[in-house]
């Protein structure tokens, strides 16, 4: 294995989240198998979504819900999965959109920021290349000028996606490595601009105000950029995911979701309580560390797979 | 965004009147407020579980301080237990065998691993005065290498140059075997992030930690981790055997749970965390803060501890049975002056008090500082006797007086007669409405110290 190759580990999203959700499953169905549906039952499964990350007052909402239909009634474990399930989806079905490309705004500024270590860039190479097999001639902007090689590994990434990286050296100002970015991929014509930028706590002011002024600078090129703000979100983060949507949106009217490392065993059940709370788009989802471990995020199966059933 | 523990215990203790014990049937009102906060802290529910039932079974029977709520004492409680699970004496990092030794930092993707390798690095240079090198394993992430290389630069530390193509278990060796040519102390081995599920990673690492014999094995895990937080750190130890845990990105506002999940799942002492993305932002890990952290609120136990050593008992439990009678004088109300005083710093007092952090503003607004508290201390002490019990005696002339026996203006003599008669309107209508029915959560003696302005 020679340094910097990394091997796409394929993972699917029915690998990874039929994995991660088999101690959710076993539970239900521990707790079901020909049984009526009693306020224990009831209990045990508002446990077991906590431990998905649901957070406590969606998975009581949810437990009630069902409770309201079920209650005292016979119900086998596939039945209460599946009820589960529905209740999930319709309320994720709502934001399950793909991010769709205007071909009219040329370039496309896609904007991705997100908390430390949350996926930013890998993403950003899963989306270059999706695109790139696509057609589009994708141009990225290396962002992130303050962590070390930072610009090295976006540079490693577009080589293996095919698209120029604009760069400068990390301590530069990143708003004005931006302008520049976008002023050569509107004199290149390019058809999508992807920003990569460091990764910040939102509840830094002075990095929030930053990126503010990353997209003020922007607007000074093309005054309806970025035409996408992208929030990554890591898979394991319990609830300060919360925080995160609130803040990044305030600061960058956060368009859309990307969920990343749900190859691992954490669930991302937040999610479900962030499409209640904020109706945003969730984009795709990242199942792997190599350029083609992106999916679309679909509603049902994620659904299912949280519950623990087969799509 | 969550309310606070403060608040959602306030609720049910506010209609307690009662002192002495605390009841059982009173503390598992409250445990289930508790659990509920810790699990919006991302405590991992069976940690939850374990947690409420020892908690319960310590407080259940506890005398309540007679300065404090009984809220105010189920949460020092709370704290206490907490800041004891989470380890309490600090845990150094484990340097003996025969130099170089190795500690090898091991996570998930994205943790911090290489970060704080760099930090951990500076510090050990810095602290221990012993000499190290810094080697990078991570053969998978683009530009891993050059991270913690540059790293190196920024920090002055000795890094192994990477060669193309070598394996992890090899670069190991082949550090070591350098860091010993060169009379090196520490080796600190910087390894690929990886997923606990991920069997062929994890026999990887195994193999490294053979090859290395590491004296620590260093578990980098993100304070904003949720649930999971318990399965990987359970899945890292059974696998690998991790000695200690870094806990990364403290300086967030995650409230932290995922610390007490992998302490009590591992059983393994968090020794270090990371409060920042420079060199610097690493210190040893500080149970008391992410205690309080966790349950999400100023240092209610401090203020508990405060008032329990501090307040005089007996004067304080008079004064509150004269206000409840609409008896109340000047005089008490310097000797509530005096009391606050003792307690020490009044802003810091108020960054004590749950909830006080939002009232930040309004407190500014309102003066109450030491320094006012002084004075109006200063001029309720120039009035007679007399005139302290009876207000109305208070002409312009002896206003006037007073002033100059205090140092303060006439304004200032009648902003505090103001503020007396303000307060012994509140102590009437709270006394009709019952104990504890004004401010609670707040012991007697603390009440409207610079005016009425808590409203
Ligand atoms: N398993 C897994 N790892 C991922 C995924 N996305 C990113 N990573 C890894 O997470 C780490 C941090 O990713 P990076 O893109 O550098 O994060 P950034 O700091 O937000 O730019 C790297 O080791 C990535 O390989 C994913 O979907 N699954
Ligand atoms: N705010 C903050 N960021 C941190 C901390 N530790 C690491 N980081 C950041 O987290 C990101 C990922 O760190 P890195 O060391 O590359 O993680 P690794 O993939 O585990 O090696 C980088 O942007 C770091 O600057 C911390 O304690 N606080
Ligand atoms: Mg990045
Ligand atoms: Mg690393």
């Amino acid at each position: 294995m020679t340094k910097d190759a990394a091997p796409d580990r394929k993972a699917g999203l029915l690998h990874g989240l039929a994995r991660s959700s088999a101690k959710l499953t076993s539970g239900i169905t521990g707790l079901f198998t020909k049984r009526k549906l009693d306020r224990d039952a009831l209990d045990g499964l508002e446990e077991l979504l906590i431990t998905s990350d649901l957070g406590v007052a969606t998975a009581s909402q949810l437990t009630q819900s069902l409770a309201a239909q079920r209650l005292d009634k016979e119900a086998t474990a596939d039945e209460v999965k599946g009820f589960l399930a529905d209740e999930i989806a319709a309320i994720l079905t709502p934001v399950a959109r793909p991010l769709v490309l205007d071909p009219a705004i040329k370039p496309y500024v896609v904007l991705v920021c997100g908390v430390n270590g949350s996926g930013k860039t890998t993403t950003i190479a899963k989306l270059a290349n999706q695109w790139r097999r696509a057609g589009k001639s994708v141009m990225l902007a290396a962002g992130d000028t303050f962590r070390a090689a930072a610009i090295e590994q976006l540079q490693i990434w577009g080589a293996r996606a095919g698209c120029t990286v604009i760069a400068g050296k990390t301590g530069d100002d990143a708003a004005g490595l931006v302008f520049d970015a976008i002023k050569r991929a509107s004199e290149e014509h390019a058809d999508i601009l992807i920003v990569d930028t460091a990764g910040r706590l939102q509840n830094k002011q002075d990095l929030m105000a930053e990126l503010e002024k990353i997209i003020r600078v922007m607007r000074k090129v093309d005054a309806t950029a970025p035409h996408s703000s992208l929030l990554v979100m890591d898979a394991t983060v319990g609830q300060n995911a919360h925080s995160q949507v609130e803040i990044f949106k305030e600061a960058v009217d956060v368009s859309g979701l990307i969920v990343t490392k749900l190859d691992g065993s954490a669930r991302g059940g937040v999610v479900v309580a962030l499409a209640e709370k904020f109706g945003l788009p969730v984009h795709a989802i990242g199942v792997g560390e190599g350029m083609n471990d992106m999916q679309p995020f679909d509603a049902r199966a994620f659904s299912r797979a949280l519950v623990g059933l087969k799509s | 965004m969550f309310e606070d523990l403060t608040g959602r215990l306030g609720g049910i203790f506010d209609k307690l009147t009662r002192r002495g014990a605390l009841k059982a049937g009173d503390v598992e009102d409250a445990m289930r407020e508790v659990r509920v906060a810790l699990l919006e802290a991302d405590v991992a529910l069976s940690v939850v579980k374990d947690f409420i039932a020892d908690v319960t079974e310590e407080a259940i029977g506890e005398k309540v301080l007679a300065s404090v709520t009984p809220g105010q004492m189920v949460i020092k409680i709370v704290h206490d237990h907490l800041v004891t699970m989470l380890g309490s004496e600090p845990a150094g990092i484990n340097f003996t065998g025969v130099p170089p030794v190795a500690i090898m930092m091991v996570g998930l993707q994205g943790s911090g691993k290489t970060t704080t390798t760099a930090k951990l690095g500076a510090r050990i240079e810095k602290r221990e005065n012993k000499k190290v090198m810094m080697a990078s394993l991570d053969v998978y992430r683009p530009a891993a290498q050059q991270q913690l290389l540059q790293l190196g630069e920024q920090t002055g530390l000795r890094t192994l140059e990477p060669v193309l193509g070598e394996l992890p278990v090899a670069i190991a060796k082949r550090a070591l075997k350098i860091a010993a040519l060169e009379g090196l102390d520490v080796v600190l081995l910087d390894t690929a992030g990886r997923l606990h599920i991920d069997n062929e990673l994890m026999t990887e690492v195994t193999q490294i930690k053979d090859a290395a014999n590491p004296t620590e094995t260093l578990l980098v895990a993100d304070a904003l981790t949720g649930q999971d937080a318990v399965t990987m750190a359970r899945d890292f130890n059974d696998r690998i055997g991790v000695s200690g845990i870094v806990l990364t990105r403290v300086d967030g506002d995650a409230r932290g749970g995922a610390a007490l999940s992998m302490r009590a799942v591992t059983g393994r002492p968090i020794k270090l965390m990371g409060t920042g993305e420079k060199m610097d932002a690493l210190e040893v890990f500080d149970a008391g803060r992410i205690a309080s952290s966790i349950l999400g609120q100023g240092d209610v136990v401090g203020l508990v501890e405060k008032a329990a050593e501090v307040i005089d008992q007996q004067e304080a439990e008079k004064i509150a049975a004269k206000m409840m009678k609409g008896k109340f004088t000047l005089e008490d109300m310097a000797e509530q002056f005096k009391q606050i005083r003792k307690m020490g710093d009044v802003k810091g007092l108020m960054g004590m008090i749950p909830g006080a952090a939002k009232m930040k503003d309004k407190i500014a607004a309102a003066n109450i500082d030491d320094k006012t508290i002084a004075r109006q201390e200063a001029i309720i002490r120039s009035m007679t006797m007399e005139e302290r019990q009876k207000p109305k005696l208070l002409n312009g002339s002896r206003r006037r007086r007073i002033a100059t026996g205090s140092g303060t203006s006439v304004q200032d003599v009648n902003r505090v007669l103001k503020q007396f008669k303000q307060m012994s309107q509140m102590m009437k209508k709270a006394g009709k409405m019952g104990k504890r029915g004004m401010m609670p959560g707040m012991p007697p003696g603390m009440m409207t110290p610079g005016g009425p302005p808590m409203r």
